[in-house]
């Protein structure tokens, strides 16, 4: 079988690979990138535990195909962090127990991270709008709301 | 499986051509890869349309708005002077699916995935949208509502692609709505749906007016009777009633666990009833 190759970015580095044409975004990073931090809880969209950012935009990487990624800018969850110093979201999530078994996690920090790049401050409603593509079967999102809310008020003290 | 990103449309069009097996036009995908990967359709070739150079532009042209054919969801709800003359549409499509299917999905998608349920689909054809199409005999116009032929189905010809959609120029006190009923308030796929829009003269009185329903027959519906009911009039109550019955008398829905026959029908005219109301709000009307 023909195998594409593909030149990125991804987290700001230069990356090069090469990926059967069906293949998701979501596989070439976590099978042949080994950035497993995206996560696979459906396949079709609907959970969001794979959300990347690509060019700019919050998508579901199981829902790309990974020959798109040519030429294209990626974040994942493994750029969160800055080195060994968590982001304040990461840190919220871990202060107020907004995980248990973490599938859900790294979708949703890079999910809420996007929305208060746009919107500082963003009511309950917003944050639960926003993150509607995002599924957490433990938690019942009243703690992930208040994590995002926690960290959205550290972020704009600065 | 190839998978191909050619850099102008021709070489699309050539591409789909020359194909024997079945062909996918990839957009943002959020059909296609849940297909592929569901079995429901093994395409031998992919042809990606979002390195043709334009298709990811919204411009401006005759007063009107083209919308690139790659432009995602999430852009339409960013362009403020669109959002502000064509609500109806952009709320539409804005409905269609998470924050990350918006970041991804187009309205031509929407369209030419021939769900009959597609959120879009009806507020783009009570705008009066109409498609560009490439194909291999050039290029033409079509209508968005001559497009849907049937659940999963289109008008479109082999190696046809749909370049962009355009909105018509809005007079001044004009303006459009859509409503979908779902059991949830986030994802779902429309039960029912109706868009209307309408035009008023100076005095409040609607001289134009359309009215689209979705998830209610094989295709959107266009609901002229319902129109020419409100055309002439201020939409007073009794009017829209009236426009709500001529709804409901001329859907086909389907019955199934997500509604029956009688409640399609019945919400279907209810929801034409209220999205009249908020398109005459925005033309500045009464009601
Ligand atoms: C989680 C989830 C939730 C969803 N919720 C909704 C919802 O609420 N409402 C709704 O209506 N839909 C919903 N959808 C379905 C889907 O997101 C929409 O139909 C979307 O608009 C499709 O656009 P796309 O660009 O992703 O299309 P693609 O998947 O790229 O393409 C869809 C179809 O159109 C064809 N096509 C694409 N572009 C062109 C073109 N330029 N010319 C000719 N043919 C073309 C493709 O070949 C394919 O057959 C949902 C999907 C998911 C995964
Ligand atoms: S794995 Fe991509 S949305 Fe669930
Ligand atoms: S913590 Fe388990 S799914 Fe969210």
């Amino acid at each position: 079988m023909s195998r594409i190759h593909v030149a990125t970015r991804i987290n700001g580095d230069a990356t090069e690979f090469l990926c059967a044409p069906e293949e998701t975004l979501l596989d070439a990073l976590r099978n042949r990138l080994g950035l497993t931090g995206s996560k696979e809880g459906c396949g079709t969209g609907d959970c969001g535990a794979c959300s990347v950012v690509l060019n700019g935009r919050l998508v579901c990487s199981c829902l790309v195909l990974a020959a798109e990624a040519e030429g294209a800018e990626i974040e994942t969850i493994e750029g969160m962090a800055e080195g060994e110093s968590l982001h304040p979201l990461q840190r919220a999530f871990i202060d107020h127990a907004a995980l248990q078994c973490g599938i859900c996690t790294p979708g949703i920090l890079i999910a809420a991270r996007e929305l208060l790049k746009r919107n500082p401050a963003p009511s309950d409603e917003e944050v639960r709008y926003w993150l509607a593509g995002n599924l957490c079967r433990c938690t019942g999102y009243d703690k992930i709301v208040r994590a995002v809310q926690a960290a959205a008020a550290e972020m704009r003290e600065g | 499986m190839r998978y191909l990103a050619p850099r102008t449309a021709d070489d699309a069009v050539a591409a789909l051509l020359a194909e024997k097996g079945p062909t996918r036009i990839l957009a943002g995908g959020t059909d296609v890869l849940v297909q592929m990967r569901s079995g429901a359709v093994e395409p031998d070739l992919i042809v990606d349309i979002k390195r043709i150079p334009g298709l990811d532009r919204i411009t401006r042209e005759d007063g009107g708005w083209r919308i690139g054919a790659a432009v995602p969801n999430a852009a339409l709800g960013e362009d403020r002077d669109l959002r502000a003359s064509w609500a109806g549409v952009v709320e539409a499509a804005n409905l269609i699916g998470s924050t990350q299917v918006q970041g991804r999905a187009t309205m031509v998608g929407n369209l030419c995935n021939g769900s009959p349920a597609a959120d879009s689909v009806p507020a783009l054809v009570a705008a009066e949208a109409v498609a560009r199409i490439h194909g291999p005999d050039g290029t033409r116009d079509c209508p968005v509502a001559e497009i849907p032929a049937g659940p999963g189905k289109t008008t479109l010809k082999k190696g046809e692609i749909v370049t962009s959609l355009f909105l018509p120029a809005r007079p001044r006190r004009s303006g459009d709505a859509y409503l979908r009923f779902i059991p949830r308030t986030e994802m779902d796929i429309a039960v029912a749906s109706a868009a209307v829009s309408v035009e008023l003269d100076a005095h409040g009185r609607i001289v134009r007016a359309r009215v689209a329903l979705g998830a209610v027959a094989p295709t959107v519906l266009v609901a002229e009777e319902a129109a020419a009911i409100l055309t002439g009039t201020q939409g007073e109550d009794d009017v829209l009633e009236r426009m709500a019955e001529a709804c409901r008398a001329i859907c086909r829905p389907i019955d199934d666990k997500r509604g029956t026959v009688e409640f399609r029908r019945s919400v279907a005219g209810t929801l034409a009833k209220r999205a009249a109301r908020i398109a005459l709000q925005r033309a500045g009307g009464q009601s």
